[in-house]
């Protein structure tokens, strides 16, 4: 009873303690209830042939990464020598979800900035996306052999978070996968 | 003063008309199925902007995801399965009222607990400090006091 007079302040440090975790979160990455499902199966038209299709069930048995981009995300733009760079590496296939785009718009841009993806797909009316709980490009999936997300990174795919977060999971993916 | 007064009034009517704005409901289309889409996407977070509910944003991600929820309420589905629908995609935080889960116990129940905590203190300091106030009762000498000046009072009185 005698410390009592300090609990008002405790109660505000705890508070306090809170709202400054809360300060350096970033509201935006909303975490996906996605991770450890398995990835929606989609079938869609190839962005440069569009008589060709591709659907994520041909990926069975590998590791890949779909990124999530779209000429019109600035973002994207930023992100884009960088997985050129990770591509180059040859670590894991990179595929592309046109997302919401006009094909000559994507065709173009992938012309002016180089294309890091094995291929891309169009999602025109972004229905895949809804599916894959996009909510802002660029998003990036990593999916293991058997279909399922392994990990999403919302926003850019940072060198930090390639070298720390994906490229020791894909590895680890790939050892578990040879065994 | 009088031009001050009128740029301002200006400023602010400017203002209502560029927030008037409101869901296109899509011409020719079904006004219970409006109506109904209008409903749940009021309970719904538009990830985007996210302090907007589904059925206020103009994002173009709210848009898609209006039309999905059309075509989903056109398809027969019940409003539980569509809301399931988009949890499973976009996790509970598309709820704009966050589901009573044991994750959100300290959201729902946390103000009320402070409520009945507070109290706590509070009824627990006032008997603590009861206690610690000494009744002093009157000693017949006070009490001798008291009555000389009440009598000396009255007698002004009446003088």
């Amino acid at each position: 009873m005698r410390y009592l007079y300090v609990l008002p302040l405790v109660c505000f440090m705890v508070l306090a303690g809170f709202l400054l975790v809360g300060l350096n979160r970033d509201p935006h990455e909303v975490p996906s209830p996605l991770i450890n499902k398995a990835a929606p199966a989609f079938t869609l038209p190839q962005l440069k042939d569009p008589a060709k299709t591709f659907s994520a069930q041909e990926m069975r048995g590998k590791v890949w990464i779909l990124n999530v981009w779209a000429s019109w995300c600035v973002t994207c733009r930023d992100e884009h020598p960088l997985l050129i760079e990770y591509a180059k590496t040859g670590a894991v296939p990179i595929y592309g979800l046109n997302y919401k785009d006009v094909r000559d718009d994507a065709l173009a841009w992938l012309g002016e900035l180089g294309d890091p993806y094995v291929l891309s797909v169009a999602d025109l009316d972004g229905r895949v996306a809804i599916d894959y709980g996009v909510y802002g490009a660029p998003e990036t999936y990593l999916i293991d052999q058997s279909g399922t997300i392994r990990f999403k990174q919302i926003g850019p795919v940072t060198p930090d978070v390639w070298s720390k977060q994906v490229l020791p999971l894909v590895q680890d993916l790939n050892r578990q996968g040879s065994k | 003063m009088k031009t001050l007064l009128f740029v301002c009034v200006v400023i602010l009517s400017l203002g209502a008309t560029v927030v008037a704005w409101d869901v296109r409901p899509a011409s020719g289309d079904d006004p219970v199925v409006e109506k109904r889409l209008m409903n749940l996407s009021k309970e719904l977070r538009c990830l985007v902007c996210q302090n907007e509910t589904l059925a206020d944003s103009q994002a173009g991600l709210a848009e898609d995801l209006r039309r999905e929820i059309r075509e989903q309420i056109k398809a027969g589905k019940s409003d539980k399965e569509i809301i399931s629908f988009l949890t499973q995609r976009y996790g509970q935080f598309i709820l704009y009222r966050p589901q009573v889960t044991p994750t959100t116990y300290l959201l729902w129940f946390g103000p009320f607990a402070g409520l009945i905590g507070g109290l706590l203190v509070l009824f627990l300091f006032i008997r603590y400090h009861r206690d610690s106030v000494k009744e002093q009762p009157l000693s017949s000498e006070d009490r001798r006091r008291a009555a000389e000046l009440l009598a000396s009072d009255s007698r002004r009185e009446k003088a």
